[in-house]
């Protein structure tokens, strides 16, 4: 790396890492924790659901395809600050444009590298995500460690508001392609179903699965009244993933109690979150949560394994969601719940739009399709 | 699901003797399965003509047959045994087309058989080319486009389809004799022409060259109910053109994004759903182009492989294993993953960490071959290495390829002293060859362009390995000058350098330091490796299985805590008695699975006495290096360094180096030195063993004999010492295992030519020469000793004479001609040498028998190539009685004191790898050249010996024509034998002085031309079919010339073949012995009731 500068990641608990700086120099707090998916950095700058937190990827050489116009997931990275063992200074692939360094300085996102990503994992592991702070300016431990401390946690705090877009719009993009690129979609024929998807952080590959799949989609604000929605009378609505705690998003949670049983609707982690919050059901945080590609859920009632790509740090509680709805999916590591079902709508924990991830959940999509239809 | 309980007994075919593409992987997977199923109740049978494997052990299955993998005797086992499945998945293509063949034969229908794991539609699928091709275009798959083609006009019509460039292969030709790349017409009508014209059936495959595409491989699984993970992305250094068994392979894949991974991901899961694979792993290779991320399926192998032991071992998660309970009904979340015990097998492993395999190539013992990499695959042995970032790993398995290269080589006049260097124009040429043409030498080419001022993208374009990897050895090429400009190794750089995987001794070289000085540095400034755990799950969840591998972190510490920054370790080294065995590296002639077998045994009789075991090695195909074998393994390299780190954070009661091979011998004393216990026998005895003088001290102290022989360390020494001895004499470098160099010259104009360009003599480097005994018997004996008792645990004669390589000769338990009283003088002896020599644990003698004269060979007080051969035969595991030896136990309190008499014959026959290398000669001689060993058991030596040929792959015939053409010496030896020939009914073609010899003495032969006497010759006649089997003896440079084309041509054309009157004799008693009744079937498990019986009626 060109850049040697000395840089510190100090955790709540006390620990500190000293590392080199990459990306743009400064200081940044917010909650850290690990992802373990060997490929789709670039995704995952991009997931909005990251937005309040610092990523250490537990794969150690991030960077090395480089950075490209394409495999984003919102319009801009969301990620506060990026932890890697050894970044990249000279990527190589077809795809490539620019270097993971670059495109941290372009878009003002302090990382660290040279430290050892697998102890912080095992800290995360052991003690639980915690809050922590990078910084390039200040490297007094003491004062970092403070500064870390006094961040505010996740719990409670409405990040969807941070990330959702503030006008509607529409989508007609259509999944990547190694031929032909990004593709638009220009008719989707007379099966077509009309879905508002509310955006509370959603990633692009969700819309793109949607349109796919039939869907003409129009993206909705996330405080966008039930009532509105219902007024331009969708097919189907769906909800999306996000960033931090469902509990905090009460008004997505009145909306949603609104919306079931007038309309199919389909959620994806945190509209899985909410719609379980909307059913009666209780949320909590996770220990050190689910971040990778490679995790086992089960499909309860086909006993089919499903490698999902996941991303959360909160999760539903199964037993608060007893005689309210059926859980449909577990998650085989620890047993969680992974999904729910019940009249006229379906969610899932998991992200079946992968991107990054295995393809192995797509079926969800025209699962949600077929809701429509009856 | 449940297990299947409609099944009760099962067969596993093994994969038979190690060969070049075939080696002891399947004895991994075999075990793994074999244990597997065992463990689930399941009655196993085992059949595997490879008697140095750990699943031929009696105890792993219940009925272990070492009998040949043809259908012949599959059928007989399975006549006795009656088992209700096969499983065909776990022994290679071996395994798979033994499978295929007793399907088409009707067997498994007569018996009721069932193949689980893979079905014999989903084997054609997967192996037959136009139905892959079909299955693929199904799934709308590209595969490189081909045709085939009987006539130059159909030729043309497919290139013209393909385009240029575009590869020719011959069908039915080995070796690729006749192909060619074609980069345009002209030279496309030339290859096409030679290409038909080399083709017995005139026919050539024409296929669109992809040459330069990236290279990437996944493991699959899938389980009866559909579901399917991936295990991991392999990515190939080298690209498309070198066989994917002697690429550089690297896991995970490196420079996919995941929008491509995931479309690899996306095929491999259609593929081996459509190919209908049912439970199991397969392993599916593509090829994808750099330029636009177009993708080809290579194929699929519906079968664990090489590359599935690699990515069980690089990611923690045991395929074979897997593999084997999915194939009785369970599916993959019904298991649980071993490492974590908490989560279950159906997840895809997540690594944190890089893992680099280099494969290990022998070229040096078959100077007629160019070392060039292609697609036809070479190498004999592979590393693998861990390390957190790719330079860790790639430096990690260089040295641990022990090639005395302990990173990237200077290869450009290499005794140059700077690193980086201005080359003349010529170097440049040099250069540009090296990268152009890839060699085994071709990273030392790129590390020294790369010196030389070659950009990136310079290499890239003649290599065409991707630019990321050639970045990554330039951050080290830049990491080792600014090594080489320091004026002091300041804590940063070093532990930077460390950090990149520079090995002390290369630190060392580079800042012309002594290794010593580089660890007190290191030392001083705290820089020292921790150790990091394989979980298959990147950290996510606890691991309990102690898998580990070094690396250098960076300290960390709390502000709340005392204790002072420090990296994490996660070795967590118990209080238990431990001691650490040193294993055997990677395969290579001379040292293979038979030393593998000896450490693990050596590991189970460790557990059995109550020691924690350690396992350190770094070869992949390995049951050694399964994580269940020792209670500790560490894959790390096996040099000095990397040992001593690992002594220092186990602190082990002490070490065990005697069963590993040279590999762990060459450490015994730096480590001793260190103050490690080395266990048994003492490191001084090895030596004394070892060194030539202090050898002839020893032999004249107990009265033994040995040839007449001198060491020398100049031209003019070796000259006068030959003169004394009389020609001819053998000559070899000291300290070489396997016979390397070593070669029997006949005058003195031979002599000085092999000092001058075969070896540098020096006085660090003597040569050693010995009067070669002509006509000799050899004879090899293994020893058993505890410093108390010696027990002699077997004698083998061989059925070469004396000058061919005691690997490469077959040999008998019992012997077969040898009389009692030369047996008794040869036990005396052994045991005398294993007394004077304080041996604990095992040793091996070689004899040499003249007449009534014994001389002794080679003494090595260690264990042998021969140790689990004679552990079968004579039912005591020898490796692991030896490890009681050496850990305190006395023979008498282990109950074995009297030497095992087997009423049966057990004959081992070593395998050779001469068809992958065109232009190699076939002669056996001095220089081992066997790449694995068979063994063949019966009744008597006729039968035990057929049985052996057929295991080995020649074919016994049991009619047609005889070719004999043999050196006047042997002539009158060779009357007998074609009377033998005759009376069995074959008829016999020979040579002129060999015809008219016979002739003499009554035995009629046809006259057939030498090659260059006129058309038709002997070579055309084996061409043509028209002859069964081959007695070809020489002598003299120009006679072994002229009779190449025979022994070459026999080997293309599977014919049978010996090179030596004692193998020829041999042959045709088993010939007799299959014509006279057929040969049965036996498990090792009823012979050693029978032994038991015969014992106790005694």
């Amino acid at each position: 790396m060109e850049n040697k500068r000395k840089a510190i990641l100090a955790l709540s608990d006390g620990t500190i890492f000293e590392g080199l700086g990459f990306g743009a120099p400064g200081e940044v707090a917010a909650e850290v924790c690990f992802n373990t998916s060997m490929t789709g950095y670039q995704e995952i700058l991009t997931d909005p659901s990251y937005c309040g937190q610092m990523v250490a990827m537990t794969y150690p050489q991030i960077g090395n395809y480089g950075l490209n116009v394409e495999d984003v997931e919102s319009w801009r990275p969301w990620v506060s600050g990026f932890i890697v063992k050894e970044p990249c200074a000279e990527p190589s692939s077809w795809r490539s444009e620019e270097s993971l360094d670059f495109y941290m300085k372009k878009h003002s996102i302090v990382g660290i590298h040279g430290i050892d990503t697998r102890a912080l994992t095992m800290l995360l592991r052991e003690r639980g995500a915690m809050e922590a702070i990078i910084s390039t300016v200040d490297l007094d431990p003491e004062s970092l460690v403070r500064k870390a401390q006094a961040h505010p946690s996740l719990v409670g705090r409405d990040l969807v508001k941070e990330v959702t877009c503030t006008e509607p719009y529409t989508w007609d993009e259509l999944p990547w392609s190694l031929v032909d690129g990004y593709t638009r979609a220009s008719d989707l024929g007379d099966n077509a179903k009309m879905v508002v998807a509310y955006d509370f952080g959603i990633k692009r590959n969700i819309l793109r699965m949607l349109t796919a799949a039939g869907c003409a989609v129009r993206v909705v604000p996330a405080n966008t009244p039930a009532e509105e929605v219902l007024a331009m009378a969708p097919d189907g609505v769906f909800l999306s993933n996000g960033p931090g705690d469902p509990a905090a998003v009460t008004y997505a949670v009145e909306n949603v109690k609104k919306l079931i049983g007038k309309v199919p609707l389909f959620g994806i982690c945190l509209g899985h979150q909410i719609t379980s919050l909307a059913l009666g059901g209780k949320s909590y945080k996770l220990k050190f949560g689910h971040r990778g590609g490679n995790q086992p859920v089960m499909d309860l009632a086909t006993k089919k394994v499903e490698i999902t790509s996941q991303n959360h740090g909160f999760a539903i509680d199964g037993d608060s969601m007893k005689d309210i709805a059926h859980v449909s999916h577990i998650n085989l590591n620890d047993k969680t719940v992974e999904g729910i079902t019940g009249p006229g709508f379906f969610t899932v924990q998991y992200h079946p739009e992968s991107s990054p991830g295995p393809h192995d959940s797509e079926y969800l999509f025209e699962r949600f399709m077929e809701s429509m239809k009856a | 699901m449940p297990k299947r309980t409609d099944i009760k007994k099962i067969l596993i075919i093994g994969s038979g003797p190690i060969v070049i593409g075939q080696a002891c992987e399947f004895d991994y997977s075999g075990t793994q399965a074999c244990k597997a199923l065992r463990g689930e109740g399941y009655e196993v049978v085992l059949v595997n003509s490879n008697p140095a494997t750990i699943m031929t052990d009696p105890d792993l299955a219940d009925a272990t047959y070492i009998e040949p993998i043809t259908v012949p005797m599959l059928t007989k086992v399975i006549e006795i045994e009656r088992p209700d499945a096969i499983l065909p998945t776990m022994g290679g293509q071996t395994a798979l087309n033994a499978s295929l063949d007793l399907a088409e034969a009707g067997v498994l229908k007569k018996y009721g058989i069932e193949l689980i794991g893979a079905n014999v539609k989903a084997i054609r699928k997967a192996e037959d080319r136009e139905l892959f091709k079909e299955a693929m275009e199904e799934l709308n798959l590209s595969v490189p486009r081909s045709g085939v083609a009987n006539d130059m006009v159909a030729a043309r019509e497919i290139a013209v389809d393909i385009g240029f460039p575009a590869i020719l292969r011959p069908s039915f030709t080995l070796g690729g004799t006749g192909g060619g790349i074609a980069y345009n017409q002209e030279e496309f009508e030339e290859i096409a022409a030679s290409g038909l014209d080399a083709s017995p059936t005139n026919e050539i495959l024409i296929e669109e060259s992809i040459i330069g595409w990236k290279e990437f491989e996944l493991e699959v699984m899938r389980d009866h109910a559909d579901n399917v993970v991936i295990i991991c992305p392999i990515e190939n250094f080298d690209p498309m053109g070198i066989h994917t068994g002697d690429s550089i392979t690297v896991a995970p894949a490196q420079t996919l994004t995941d929008k491509e991974y995931q479309i690899l991901r996306d095929a491999s899961v259609a593929i081996i759903r459509e190919i209908g694979v049912d439970t199991g792993g397969s392993n599916i290779q593509f090829a994808i182009n750099p330029k636009d991320g177009r993708l080809a399926v290579i194929e699929m192998n519906p079968r664990v492989s090489r590359s599935s032991a690699l990515a069980s071992k690089a990611t923690g998660f045991p395929i074979a294993k897997i593999a084997a309970l999915l194939s009785v009904g369970y599916t993959l979340d019904e298991i649980p993953n071993d490492i974590t015990k908490k989560t279950p097998a159906s997840f895809e492993p997540t690594i944190d960490y890089v893992v680099t395999k280099i494969p290990r190539f022998t070229f040096e013992k078959f100077p007629g071959t160019k070392p060039n990499l292609t697609t036809q695959m070479k190498s004999v042995g592979e590393v693998m290495a861990i390390g957190r970032t790719f330079k860790e790993s790639f430096h990690k398995a260089l040295r641990s390829m022990e090639t005395d290269a302990y990173g990237l080589d200077k290869i450009i006049n290499p005794n140059r002293k700077a690193y980086m260097f201005e080359p003349t124009a010529l170097e440049k040429d040099a250069i540009k060859r090296g990268l152009a043409t890839p060699t085994p030498d071709k990273l030392s080419y790129m590390a020294d362009a790369l010196r030389a001022g070659f950009s990136i993208d310079d290499i890239y374009h003649i290599t065409m390995v991707d630019p990321w990897f050639i970045r990554q050895i330039w951050d080290i090429i830049e990491l080792e000058d600014e090594l080489s400009r320091a004026t002091e190794l300041d804590e940063g750089l070093l532990r930077r350098a460390k950090e990149a995987g520079f090995a002390n001794k290369m630190i060392a070289e580079i800042g012309g330091l002594k290794e010593t000085e580089v660890m007190e540095l290191l030392g001083a400034s705290n820089v020292v490796p921790v150790y990091k755990r394989v979980d298959t799950c990147a950290a996510e969840f606890e691991a309990s299985t102690p898998y580990l591998y070094s690396t250098y972190e960076r300290p960390f510490y709390n502000i709340n805590s005392n204790n002072p920054p420090a990296a994490l370790c996660e070795a967590a080294p118990t209080e238990n008695q431990k001691v650490m065995i040193l294993g055997s590296g990677p395969n290579r002639i001379g040292q293979g699975i038979e030393f593998d077998y000896c450490c693990v045994h050596a590991s189970y009789a460790l557990k059995e006495a109550g020691f924690e075991s350690i396992m350190v090695n770094c070869n992949p195909e390995t049951v050694s290096t399964d994580y269940d074998t020792s209670d500790r393994l560490y894959f790390e390299p096996l040099t000095f360094e990397d040992v001593m780190a690992i002594v220092e954070k186990e602190k082990p009661f002490g070490v065990i180096v005697q069963l590993g091979g040279q590999t762990p011998l060459k450490l015994a004393v730096p480590l001793e030195k260190a103050g490690v216990k080395i266990l048994g026998t003492p490191p001084d005895s090895i030596d004394r063993a070892e060194d030539r003088e202090r050898f002839d001290e020893l032999l004249t102290k107990l009265d033994l004999k040995r040839p007449d022989s001198g060491t020398a360390r100049s031209i003019d020494e070796s000259v006068t010492i030959a003169g004394r001895i009389g020609y001819p004499v053998m000559v070899r470098p000291s300290y070489v295992l396997g016979g390397r160099a070593m070669v029997i010259v006949y005058d003195e104009s031979a002599l000085i030519e092999y000092m001058t360009k075969a070896v540098e003599a020096s006085p660090e480097h003597p040569i050693l020469i010995d009067c070669f005994l002509a006509g000799a018997i050899e004879v090899d004996c293994d020893v058993i000793c505890d410093g108390r008792d010696a027990v002699i645990s077997g004698i083998m004669e061989h059925i070469e004479e004396a000058g061919v390589h005691s690997g490469d000769s077959a040999c008998s338990i019992p012997p077969y001609s040898l009389q009692p009283d030369i047996l008794d003088q040869i036990r005396t002896q052994a045991k005398a040498l294993a007394m004077e020599l304080g041996v604990i644990g095992l040793m091996n003698v070689q004899f040499a028998v003249k007449g009534d004269d014994i001389y002794i060979i080679e003494v090595n007080p260690r264990a042998s190539r021969t140790i689990p051969y004679v552990s079968k035969t004579i039912y005591k595991p020898l490796a692991k009685l030896a490890t009681q030896v050496m850990v305190g136990k006395t023979l008498k309190e282990l109950g074995f004191t009297e030497e095992v008499a087997p009423h049966y014959t057990a004959v081992k026959e070593a395998v050779f790898p001469f068809i992958k290398f065109p232009g190699v000669d076939s002669l056996l001689g001095p220089e081992m050249k066997s790449t694995g060993e068979v063994m063949g058991i019966a009744e008597d030596f006729g039968g035990a010996f057929a049985k052996a040929q057929i295991s080995a792959g020649n074919t016994m015939p049991l009619k047609g024509t005889v070719f004999i053409s043999v050196k006047d010496d042997d002539k009158p030896y060779m009357v007998e034998i074609a009377r033998d020939i005759k009376e069995a009914g074959f008829s016999i073609i020979a040579t002129a002085g060999t015809e008219s010899y016979l002739r003499e003495h009554h035995v009629d032969a046809e006259m057939v031309k030498k090659v260059g006497d006129g058309r038709p010759d002997i070579v055309d006649r084996i061409k043509s079919n028209q002859v069964d089997m081959v007695i070809n003896t020489t002598v003299g440079e120009k006679s072994i010339a002229d009779s190449f084309s025979i022994r070459r041509s026999s080997l293309e054309y599977a014919i049978p073949y010996f090179t030596t009157v004692a193998a020829a004799k041999t042959a045709v008693m088993g010939i007799k012995e299959i014509q006279g009744g057929g040969l049965t079937v036996k498990s090792i498990q009823e012979y050693h009731k029978e032994l038991i019986q015969r014992s106790s009626a005694s």
